[in-house]
């Protein structure tokens, strides 16, 4: 009799375990239904390439967006990711233990603060600033880097602090005893050991900026243009989607959720390419030696 | 003797390819006490695990021939694991407390058999008593197992063990980290309980066996070389390679 | 000229601990400030009482109902699925093509962006289903959110129990589903509430995902299919439109506080669980 039981809570746990796969298939599914026949309509080419975004005369071009994303992101990438990667060094390797376990949490904690939040207080200090001292709307393309760079750096110490830790202690000491001073050790040795983890959590970091949709709205402007200075006011892929989705219907409904379904392929590419790095550094550490 | 307890008969066990026993063929006889001696790997460990099929939760095992307990094949489809593993009862090499009360932890498996809790106090100073723990702890039986010393949390899992009223205790070198004092409560336990139980018990101390073992097995690189009178194996033992391991040539 | 390996150390430590120093520093800041404006804000009228023409005055007491059901009703839906889950994986499976599956869907779940969620919910829940824009899609949907978040530190938190606990208790006659409700869940727990408790502390912090499936209601929601709105909506809400920005920063000061008392703590949590482990 409790053998039955036992029979029963098994089939009942596998089922619950394929509760995470079977989302990430609805999800999947209802992004492409509504999102790939809008696209094959129009016709990729004029849906990514076109300039012309009017919802109202059925024109619906995203290539401004996708300027404005690629730039934001890139921006974001060129400030959190080498701050994010020193911050790793620095806790790793240079910094007493006791220290790093205080500061790696706070760090995560801090990293907690609500995107909305950092969107806001990039309006209100950062954007002025901004305003003033470099010219330009203030809301701009510079801001939602800044911002984003700031948002990310959290991911960035988090998996680089990680890769780093990873590299047994072996490989420092050898450099160390052929007469190399710490940071020989670090950025000749260890940096290469990591490098791979380093790599993905760049990338990771990467795909967070390219799906983050409240701080840029707040404070990139959302100007309908293809962005010809780092001060000129952009609207990203998510912050479209974001803000036209409340009055949205029929094609234009199914633009946005185009828009969605670009934004879904280039972040699950993003988050494999991280994923396999991880998967090649922890298969190349098994196989060299 | 088709009186014995356990009749093992041509058992082979293999873990994915590569076999850890080598049909061993031997009775475990009732109310006795069986030694098992040898050097580490030979199988000892494996042996017992088979009795009680603990080997089944290790990944890719199979076994061949037959472990009959009171005549039925314990490997039979239709056996119950769960069952089996209430008649024949188990004390690890390092001592496991549950992380919880000393209590807790003696009910645990009998709790799960469905004993009713109004015979849980009388069970519990039972298993305590027999397990010589009694007197240490009576005061404080709802304290953590995890505070008592090692000798005495091998006695809590022997107690613990005894509370499923078991037919059969497999040891496996239960006394191995243990200081002198707590390894002779335990051997003066297991001499008082091989009345009631059959006790087959894994030891690296071949000293331990010649005081403790009715019978004993000599088990040597996953073959059982010889069993017989424990008097017997230790004299005038029938293998050069017995002689040698109990004369201490090599262990 | 060759600088000394000395002095290039000397040079890069002090570039590495500014960047370092730089990072906490800015995300000090951005604390300190929002607490700052926000906290003469708050006050128990301000958290208890209603909003009032439409947040320019008032309190924010519904936004803080919903802040606190909507999690709630996420990790009602996501623990049982993510510890099951967890649970399967480690005690009733070895390394399998299937688990393999698994683990792929859920880091893949993982990677997706909250708009993606909002866009998700909004459809399925909302539209198809019909729940409207309501505490329960927006619980639902936050409950896919969370749920890999819940699945990873359970199952670390279940490896983590000694092998020979499971061995003692089957020794002893239990089940495994005995073993698991019994030894290893009890002994895992405090490492399944951390994870609990980051994923409630995401849920708080949420807004994308939350907007487009439990909507902008500022009333007090009197059952799941009511709408809803958060504090981080709320807040967005607020400042955004500029209705006003004085309340705008006391409903961010509760939010901040409201996510790092649930990220602290898990980390606590974290922390005995470790002290525990190692006694």
């Amino acid at each position: 009799m409790k053998f039955n039981r036992e029979k029963t809570v098994e089939r009942l746990l596998l089922t619950v375990a394929f509760s995470a796969i079977a989302s990430l298939l609805l999800i999947a599914l209802f992004i492409f239904k509504e999102g790939v026949p809008f696209i094959l309509k129009v016709g990729p080419r004029d849906f990514l390439l076109s300039s012309d975004w009017s919802p109202q005369a059925g024109k619906f071009g995203i290539y401004p967006m996708i300027i404005a994303s690629l730039w934001i992101t890139l921006g974001a990438m060129l400030i959190g990711a080498p701050l994010g990667v020193a911050g790793a060094i620095f806790l790793n390797e240079f910094v007493p233990r006791s220290v790093m376990r205080i500061v790696k949490p706070t760090i995560e904690l801090l990293a907690g603060i609500p995107s909305v939040v950092f969107g806001f207080i990039g309006v209100v200090v950062l954007a002025p600033l901004i305003r003033t001292h470099l010219g330009g709307p203030g809301l701009s393309v510079l801001a939602g880097a800044i911002v984003l760079g700031i948002m990310v750096l959290p991911t960035v110490i988090s998996i680089s602090t990680d890769a780093i830790g990873a590299v047994p202690n072996t490989y420092r000491e050898g450099a160390l005893a052929l007469g190399a001073t710490r940071w020989q050790a670090v950025h000749m040795v260890v940096l290469k050991a990591a490098r791979s983890g380093i790599v993905a959590s760049i990338i990771l970091a990467m795909g967070r900026a390219v799906g983050e949709t409240m701080a840029v709205i707040m404070v990139a402007g959302n100007a309908l243009k293809i962005p010809h200075s780092p001060l000129d006011s952009v609207r990203t892929l998510t912050a479209n989607i974001a803000m036209e989705m409340g009055q949205a219907t029929g094609m234009h409904r199914q633009a946005l959720f185009a828009t969605g379904v670009v934004l879904f392929i280039v972040i699950m590419i993003l988050n494999s390419i991280a994923t396999a790095a991880v998967r090649r550094r922890i298969g190349g550490k098994g196989n060299k030696k | 003797m088709s009186d014995a307890k356990i009749v093992v008969r041509r058992l082979g066990v293999f873990f994915g390819q590569a076999q850890s026993l080598r049909w061993v063929t031997m009775d475990v006889p009732r109310n006795r006490i069986l030694g098992i001696i040898g050097p580490s790997g030979s199988g000892k460990t494996t042996f017992l695990r088979t009795l009680n099929r603990l080997n089944d939760l290790s990944p890719d095992t199979h076994i061949e021939g037959e472990v009959l307990l009171d005549g039925q094949d314990i490997h039979h489809p239709n056996f119950d694991v769960v069952a089996l593993r209430k008649r024949i009862g188990m004390v690890f090499a390092l001592p496991v407390p549950l992380p919880m009360s000393i209590f807790d932890n003696v009910v645990y498996g009998a709790r799960l058999a469905g004993v009713k809790r109004d015979k849980w106090d009388e069970l519990v100073e039972r298993s305590l008593r027999a397990a010589f723990l009694w007197d240490e702890v009576k005061d404080r039986l709802h304290t953590s197992g995890m505070r008592l010393s090692g000798g005495q949390q091998q006695r809590l899992c022997l107690a613990r063990t005894l509370a499923m009223e078991p037919e059969v205790v497999l040891l496996d070198e239960p006394c191995s980290g243990l200081d002198p004092i707590s390894t002779a409560k335990i051997e003066e336990a297991l001499t008082i309980l091989k009345a009631k139980y059959t006790i087959v018990l894994v030891t690296n101390n071949t000293k331990q066996a010649a005081r403790v073992a009715d019978d004993t097995a000599f088990f040597l690189m996953g073959e059982m070389v010889e069993h017989g009178p424990t008097s017997q194996i230790f004299t005038v033992p029938r293998d050069k390679r017995t002689n040698d391991y109990v004369t201490g040539r090599f262990g | 000229m060759r600088i000394p390996p000395k002095y290039t150390q000397m040079i890069a430590v002090a570039v590495l601990a500014g960047a370092t120093l730089a990072t906490l520093a800015v995300l000090l800041f951005i604390i300190g400030y929002v607490l700052n404006k926000g906290l003469p804000v708050v006050s128990f009228q301000f958290l208890f009482s209603n909003p009032e023409d439409m947040g320019r005055a008032g309190g924010i007491f519904p936004t803080l109902v919903g802040s606190v059901l909507l999690p709630l009703l996420a990790i009602a839906i996501a623990m049982p699925l993510g510890v099951g889950t967890a649970v399967y994986l480690t005690e009733y499976t070895r390394e399998t093509r299937a688990t393999k599956v698994i683990r792929f869907g859920t880091d893949c779940l993982a990677g997706i962006p909250s708009i993606i969620f909002g866009l998700f919910g909004f459809i399925f829940f909302v539209v198809m289903l019909q729940f409207g824009w309501s505490l329960l899609s927006g619980g639902l949907t936050l409950a896919i959110m969370i749920l890999p978040t819940i699945i990873r530190t359970s199952e670390e938190a279940i490896r983590a129990v000694p092998h020979s606990y499971r061995e003692v208790s089957f020794s002893l006659g239990a089940t495994r589903w005995e073993t698991v409700m019994k030894v290893v869940l009890p002994n895992a727990l405090p490492g399944i509430v951390t994870g609990v408790m980051l994923g409630i502390g995401r849920c708080i912090s949420e807004t994308a995902a939350v907007i487009f499936t439990a909507g902008l209601a500022l009333r007090l929601p009197r059952s799941v299919f009511d709408s809803t709105r958060t504090m981080a909506v709320h807040f967005y809400t607020l400042a955004r439109e500029g209705i006003s920005n004085e309340n705008a920063y006391g409903t961010a000061a509760v939010l901040i506080i409201a996510v790092l008392l649930t990220n602290l703590a898990a980390y606590w949590l974290m922390h005995r669980f470790i002290a525990r482990r190692t006694k």
